[in-house]
Formats: C-alpha cells, structure tokens, sequence
C-alpha cells in the first residue's frame, strides 16, 4: 500500500470508528445500500455526497473525500433518511451531523452559518440580539408575564421560551398567545427571560457540538437556581435538547412540548373554546415533534376541539411530512441551499396545503411561520393562506 | 509658536480628494475663534496649481520627486520638519487612508497630542466621534500643537473652496533619502461596472439584508425604481457585490437624488459617502440605528417584507 | 519570519452604550467587549502567511474582560504564542500608552513584521498601529487588504476610496495596519478552543506600572442629541409601503 493510501484509510477508519459512539451507531455496518435514505432526502438530489452514498464511500475506504465536499450543508437534519432505513441507522444524528462537526473543525463552513454560531457563542441566540433584550417581548403584557428571578419562588411550569420566540417579531405574537392561554387555565408558571440562552439544538445539528455544551451547561446552571414542577415549551427543537440530549450532559429535567401539555388538558380547554374558528386547516408536522419524537395526534386533537375547524391532512403528513427547511442549522443555510437548489422547502409544502384545499397551515415549531410566510408569497394560489400556530388558534377561539 | 491652523492636503492621481476641502472648511470656522492664518498643506511633484480653489489664507507647498505619489515615510518625514519648524496650533488631517496613515507617526515622534475622529469644532473645542458613531467626545484642543484627524459631514464643501487661488510659497522639504516605502503602482478599480457616483437612485444594502439571495429583492426594487444597488462594507466584504458598489469612507461618495438604505446601521464609515445625498429614506429594525439621526424619512420594519410589499404595490400600479 | 500581532477588545456596539458617572468616559461595569473586528483580520493575515510559509506567530493583547478567550482563540486558529499585558486598565487604556507597553515587549521579540487592525471604534486618541511604529522606528502602512512577503520586502496592498488602490514596497521590519484580511477570519470549533484552554498557556506580564499619558483632553462624552432625526414613518409594513410610494411620488421617482 502507498503511503497516502494508508493515511486515507486511517482518516476513514477513525470517523468509521467515532460513529459507534452515537446511540445505535454501530447499526451502520448493516447498511444495505439501498439508496431509501438518498432517494426520500429532500436536497439528495443535490448532494455529491447523499447518506448512502457516504457510506460506500466509507466502505471503499474513500472517506476523505466526502469531507473535501462540501454537500452535507445541504442536510437540513430533517429525520426523512432516518425514518425510513431499513436497518434503523441513526443517519441524521450518527452519521450527517457526525461529518459536519468534521467540516467544522477543519473550518470549512458557510459563512451565514458562520455568523449564527459566533451570535450564539457570544450572545446566547442566533440572531446577534443583546441577551439583555431577551424578555423585551414581555413589556406590555397583561397580566405580567412572571420573571423567575423577580418572582423567587418556586412555580408549577417552567416556559422555556426559545430563541425565536423571545427575539422575533413574527414568533413573539406566537409567545403572547401562549401566555394568554396559561393564564386561561390559570396555570402557575414563569420564564427565565435574559437568563435563558439557546438551547443549542440547532447548533448541536449543525456540527457544533463544543458550543452546544456550553449553551446547555449555562441553561443547566440556571435550572438548577429554581424550584419548579415541570419544564413546558413551545419549540420542539428546545423540546428536543431537553429531553433527549441534555440528560447525557447531567441536565435532567422532565419536559413536554406545549401540545402535550396542553392535551392533557383538552376536558378544562374545550369549555373557553367559545369562538369559532370557520376554516380547513391543515396541520404540518414539525420534524422535531413528530418524526424525532413521536408526537402526533396532541397537536391535531387540539386543533379539532377547536368549534368550526375542519381539519384535512396533507399528501406528506405525519412520518412522512415534509421539512420547512429550517432546522438542524437550515435556518442559517438559507442563503446557501437556495443557491443550489433555488427552490425552498417551505414552498413546495405550502403548495402541498394549497393542494389540500386548506385555508390555514397549522404550525407548532417557531421555525415555521416566518419560512411558511415568506413561501406563501411566492407560490401560486397561496397568497390567500394564513399560517397559524396551534396556539393562535386556540387563543382566537378562546378569545381576550 | 502660531495660531495658524495646518490642512494636510490629500490628492490622488491629480484629483483633491473632498476629505481635503472638508478640513479647509473646518480650519476657518476654527481659525474664527483661534484666530491665525489658515494654512493648506500641499505636498507633490508638480502639483502647485490643484491649489487654485483652496479656501485658506495660505498653501505652502512642498515639492520633491518622493513626493510625487503619497508614501507614508515621505509624507512623515516632510510633516515632521514642517511642524517641528512653524509650530503651528492645529494641525488637521484627514481620517482617512492617507491622514491616519501619517497623524499617529508624527504624535509620537514629536510627542505632540492627537485627537482622532473629530466631525467639528464648537466654541473652540473639538466634538469627535468614537464607538461606531454612538458617542460623542467634547474636549479643549491641547496645547502646544493639536494633531486632529478629521471625519468628513460636519462641514460643506463649498465652505472649503474659492474663486479667489491663495497666496502659494515655496516651502523647502528635509532630504527625503532612505526612505522605507516605495511606491510601485497604482490598482485600478474595474470599471466595466456601473458608475453609482453618476445614479440618481441608490437602493442600498447593509447587513440586515442577511443572505445573499436577499439581495435579489433590492436589485429588483432598483430595477422599478429606475435605479441601482450598492451596499455598505460588510455586504461587499462577503462577495455578495463587487467593490465598485461600495459607499463609504473605503469605498465611493454618492450624491443621488434618493438614497434608500436597507438594514443599514449608519456607521460614521458609511455616512461618510452618502452626506450628500438629496433624501435618505432608511429601513431598519433599530430605532437606535445612527443612520435615523441623518436620514430624511425612517421606518422601524422588517426590510424584506417591506421591499417584497414595495415592489407589489409598484408594480400594481 | 517572525510575526507579532496586536489584538484588543473594544466596546460591543450591540449592547446599549452608557456614560460613566464623571461623564467623561463610557461605563464599563455594563459593557460588553468584543475583539476588534480589523485585529481579527489581522490574525487571519498572520495565519495566512503561516500556512503559505514558514512563520512564527506571537498575538499580544492587554487584559480586558473576555481576553483569554481571545488568546486561546488564536491559538486555536495557529498561533503559536500568546501574552496578556496584565493590570487594571479600570478607564480603559489610551493607544499611546498601549502602544508605549508594547514597544518593549515587542522590541524584545524582534519580529520581521508587526501586524494589527487599522483601527479601533474608540481609538479617540488615533491607532494602536501608527505610534507602535514610531516607537519601534520601523516604517508604517495602513488601510492594507494584502500582503506577500518578497524576500527582505513586504509587497502590500493599500486601500484607497473608491475601490481604487496602490501597490507599495516596504522594507522589514514593518508595522501594517490591516482593513482587510486577504478571506474573512476563519471559523473555530469551540470544542478546539476549550481544547487550546486544557492545553496552551497564555504568557502573562505585569505592565501595572505603565505610563498611562497620551489621550486628549475630556470634558464630556455624550449620547448624540437626535436633534434633526428622520421623520418616522409609523405603521406595520403596508402602511410604510403605502406612504413611501406618495414619498416617491413626491420626489418625482415613480
């Protein structure tokens, strides 16, 4: 063997070998190559570097190659190859997110990414925001949303609000309804405004493992100043890294998504239902609740308790509904990934709405709205759709 | 010692940059409470006559072949024998690729006081601006010998000019030999793109237009408007738009008749290139933005969705 | 070769800006500091330099909150030594007095070349850059978006207004004031900071006993009066599309 043959296999041996450390990872050596994952990968056909083709890239020792290519950015870690392999690899997490902190370290990547890691390393969020301003959206408010550190003392739910939620114009309308909600059903909470940072999910998926730590050590240490029963959330990507990712760093905390949360107590809602909502709504299932963690007949129950609604489903729904594009780092690749493929994810699935006949999207993920908005100006027939979170429509019908 | 106020003149390929008129503008409205003479400071190889419109009271000139074309040790070397010699009260340079390349060097070698980023004077005492343009800094001018870069908007240029040449004398330069910056050649910008210095309508990027792709909203709202696109620093700084787009203090001055600025911030740097625009209309989710402070007309909303609206509503008719 | 490079942290202007009670001088205790944008792309020059030939890199910053993480980021990125100029610089520090703290410490490396940001947002008394220079005696170009080393000369590339630039020899050793990085300042992981934090150490020297004079004389810092503030337009998105196209009418635009 030539000298850089061996190092070539050293480089592939060494990543082969760090992705039995993901949870099932090993299950990658039972890898048919059958190109499911590649073929139902929504950007696959733009990859020089599919998920399958990876892996027989791995196989004939050619790894290096896939980290000279810079297509993985086009993974906006979705689930869709994960959900549908065969042999249950994990490929969103073992694999995809594996080669992009491989990218990351060597440097290599998009400068729009660039920026939101740097944002959230120093200012806590993506967006460049002061963290100062984190509970800005508050002000205002009636009745005053309660502030953990002002309040002191121990409350029935902690919100962990969410970077888009906090910051963003569009999503704060999104964060006041929820607050009207909870206080319809007189729920004891508060939030951790400016001492609450990202929960680093994102992050995490796009390869920056070290800063995810640090976001969720930082979030860790603040838990741990407050006494409370439960953590409640209205991002599922927030949702996530609590549930799933934080206990590995020794942050564990029970969490729900507010779907489930709210569901279980669909019997003390459906009486403050008390305006009609006339409209089709179709409900998309956000990666991240549904595909990632099986959650989804809450959201479409409440949605259904709500008088008026008709509920229709999309052709994608459930396992098989279609990413908006945004998570996993996709937020923050935009601009990349339109260059490539100048079509955005968020428009063929407002389309797919459009097809359903429905006059409202339904959403449940803050990444939602301001892609589906956006794509709903630019797809024909869909400039008369509204995209509603489950939880504006449940205020609307629940009234001031 | 004097109460003579000194410009450094800058000049590039025959041309006086406005930087130049902006410091004779300031120096005698300065001169008014200083009292002394009006200096300008002009350095070169046959260059007297680009002298002709200076508003001073006097121009010395200073001529020598490593004159010629601006090199820092040159410059330095000539200044500090001039100031060394005439002790002037002020001496004004511009904040700017050749004034800052030379203020500093002679403060430290003369050990005289220097006052960086200064936009005007008021009753004798400097106003400069630091931290993006965010803060203002009041103080008397030092003594014996004030250094002071100058930033251009806080004077006319018209105020720096005449129709009347000032009195030129010859001023002898120190021997210029072991010099330490060659100058090799100039780079010239490429010119196969549109000129923005000549456009009437400017639609103008900074960060906040976020992404590349976004860009494509501005370019086509300056297609309707009749106009064209430039951008603030960072955007060129990302390749998203060649240098010849560039407005500001490393970049070009623009004068249109309507400068519409999306999602920029209004750094001094920036201001810089568009004081003389007609109407600034500025779009920006900062109500803090330094830009609202010169711009005509503001709105605090979000710029892609106010672009996308514009040009619905522009082409609705 | 033998490269220093000077790196500082300056005021974050995302944060608010406020006035210290004597009102001569910004608040500290709130404010929140970044690295000096130009200073980054400096140490991306340095490094470019590194991995294109043979150079030694030693970054030199004084201690202000948050200059650790600025030191070990550079290592991270390929820098091979790091110093903190240690004391308590409590009213910030003047570019006179930084630059005089230098001159010794860089005397003593000797480098070939000196490279820092062309400017900072509060160099009120001018540039860290220039007076280094002077004080080292060695020459000093600024405003440079490119630099190639020609045996004993450096050949760089100095920006001028309007995209226009000149081509300039200088001899070394040299001090360049950086605007621009020949590509924008690299990404690094965290993880291989935290990794430089387990295993790099930062130099530190006492520099407590500084001569501290230089900067021009204050009586006030103020928060610019808005004074002839733009007319704002109020209203959500339409209404400001609306009335700007009667604001374009008006100007004889559309």
């Amino acid at each position: 063997m030539t000298t850089s043959a061996l190092e070539e296999l050293s480089i592939t041996e060494s990543f082969y070998e760090s992705l039995f450390e993901v949870e099932e990872g090993e299950r990658i050596r039972t890898c048919l190559q059958c190109a499911t994952c590649s073929g139902v990968c929504p950007f696959g056909y733009l990859m020089e570097y599919p998920p399958g083709k990876m892996i027989s890239m791995m196989r004939a020792n050619l790894f290096d190659k896939v980290l000279d290519s810079e297509s993985v950015w086009m993974c906006i870690s979705c689930y869709a190859c994960t959900e549908v392999c065969p042999k249950k690899i994990p490929l969103t997490p073992g694999l995809m997110t594996r080669v992009k902190e491989e990218l990351l370290l060597a440097g290599n990547i998009p400068s729009e990414l660039q920026s939101a890691l740097e944002f959230s390393q120093r200012y806590g969020n993506p967006l460049g925001e002061s963290p100062k301003k984190r509970a800005d959206w508050i002000r205002g408010v009636t009745p005053p949303i309660p502030l953990m550190k002002e309040i002191a003392r121990p409350v029935d739910i902690l919100w962990f609000v969410g970077d888009y939620p906090s910051y963003h114009p569009r999503i704060q309308q999104t964060s006041r309804a929820f607050a009207n909600i909870l206080n319809a059903l007189d729920i004891d909470f508060g939030i951790l405004g400016r001492e609450e940072s990202s929960d680093g999910d994102s992050q995490r998926l796009a390869g920056e493992k070290g800063l995810f730590e640090i976001l969720a050590e930082k979030n860790g240490k603040v838990f741990e100043n407050y006494q409370f029963n439960e953590i409640v959330t209205t991002d599922p990507h927030a949702y996530n890294a609590i549930k799933n990712e934080y206990p590995k760093l020794g942050i564990s905390y029970p969490v729900r998504h507010y779907s489930e949360f709210l569901f279980e107590r669909l019997e003390q809602i459906k009486p403050l239902l008390v305006n009609e909502v006339n409209a089709k709504v179709a409900y998309h299932d956000p990666c991240y609740l549904g595909r990632v963690n099986g959650i989804y007949d809450p959201p479409r129950e409440l949605i259904k308790a709500i008088p008026g609604i008709d509920l229709v489903e999309m052709s994608h729904n459930r396992e098989t509904s279609l990413c908006c594009g945004g998570g996993g780092g996709g937020m923050w690749l935009d601009g990349y990934q339109w260059e490539r493929a100048h079509v955005r994810l968020s428009e063929w699935r407002v389309r797919e709405a459009v097809s359903s006949g429905a006059e409202i999207l339904a959403v449940a993920c803050p990444y939602e709205p301001p892609r589906f908005e956006d794509a709903a100006k630019m797809v024909q027939g869909a400039s008369t759709l509204n995209i509603k979170d489950v939880i504006e429509l449940l205020a609307v019908s629940i009234g001031e | 010692m004097t109460q003579d106020i000194y410009v450094i003149i800058e000049h590039l390929q025959g041309n006086i940059l406005d930087i130049s008129y902006v410091m004779l503008a300031a120096a005698k409205e300065l001169s008014v409470t200083t009292g002394g003479n009006v200096t300008a400071v002009l350095l070169g190889e046959n260059c007297k006559e680009l002298s002709s419109n200076f508003n001073a009271d006097t121009v010395l000139y200073i001529e020598h072949k490593s004159l010629a074309h601006f090199t820092s040790d040159a410059y330095q070397n000539t200044l500090t024998d001039l100031i060394e010699k005439e002790n002037p009260r002020v001496v004004l340079f511009g904040n700017t690729s050749i004034g800052s390349d030379i203020a500093g060097v002679i403060s430290a070698r003369l050990g005289l006081p220097l006052i960086n980023s200064c936009k005007k004077f008021e009753n004798g005492k400097y106003i400069s601006q630091i931290c993006g343009g965010k803060i203002n800094v009041e103080g008397d001018l030092p003594e014996p010998t004030a250094l002071i870069t100058m930033l251009p908007g806080g004077y006319k240029l018209e105020n720096g000019k005449t129709d009347k040449p000032p009195e030129i004398i010859n001023y002898d330069p120190p021997s210029l030999d072991n010099l330490n910056v060659m100058f090799i050649k100039y780079l010239e910008p490429e010119t196969s793109d549109v000129d923005i210095t000549q456009q009437k309508i400017l639609v103008s990027v900074g960060r906040g237009i976020q992404t590349e792709d976004n860009l494509d909203l501005a370019i086509e709202l300056a297609k309707i408007l009749g106009g064209t696109v430039c951008a603030s620093r960072p955007v060129v700084d990302q390749g998203w738009l060649p240098i010849s787009r560039m407005v500001g203090k490393s970049g070009k001055n623009v004068k249109p008749k309507l400068y519409f600025a999306l999602g920029i911030s209004g750094a001094p740097e920036h201001i810089e290139g568009i004081m003389d625009s007609e109407t600034i209309i500025a779009i920006n989710t900062d109500p803090s933005a330094p830009i609202f402070d010169i711009a005509t007309y503001g709105a605090e909303v979000d710029l892609l969705d106010l672009t996308e609206l514009l040009i619905e509503k522009i082409e609705a008719g | 070769m033998n490269i220093v490079v000077i790196e500082k942290l300056v005021p974050d202007l995302v944060e608010e800006l406020e006035i210290s009670d004597t009102g001569t001088s910004l608040d500290m205790e709130w404010l929140r500091l970044i690295i000096n944008e130009f200073d980054d792309h400096a140490l991306e020059q340095a490094i470019l330099i590194k991995e294109s030939s043979d150079a030694h890199i030693t970054v030199i910053s004084p201690q202000f909150e948050g200059v650790d993480d600025i030191l070990f980021t550079a290592i991270s990125k390929g820098a091979d030594r790091v110093i903190k100029l240690a004391g308590d610089f409590e009213n910030d520090l003047n570019s006179h007095a930084l630059a005089r703290t230098l001159s010794n410490i860089v005397k003593e490396i000797n480098p070939d070349l000196v490279l820092t940001g062309v400017q900072a947002n509060n160099d009120l008394d001018g540039s860290v850059g220039p007076l280094l220079s002077e004080y080292l005696g060695i020459p000093y170009v600024g405003y440079v978006a490119g630099v190639s080393i020609e045996n004993e000369n450096v050949k760089v590339r100095k920006e001028y207004p309007g995209g226009l630039g000149a081509e300039m020899l200088v001899t070394m050793p040299a001090l360049l004031g950086i605007q621009a990085a020949e590509s924008p300042p690299r990404y690094v992981a965290i993880s291989k900071i935290r990794q430089a934090m387990k295993t790099a150490e930062i130099v530190e020297m006492d520099v407590s006993d500084l001569d501290t004079s230089g900067g021009p004389p204050v009586n006030r810092m103020y928060l610019p009066e808005s004074g002839e503030r733009a007319t704002m337009i109020e209203g959500d998105e339409e209404q400001v599309a609306a009335r700007l196209i009667e604001i374009f009418k008006e100007l004889d635009v559309l």
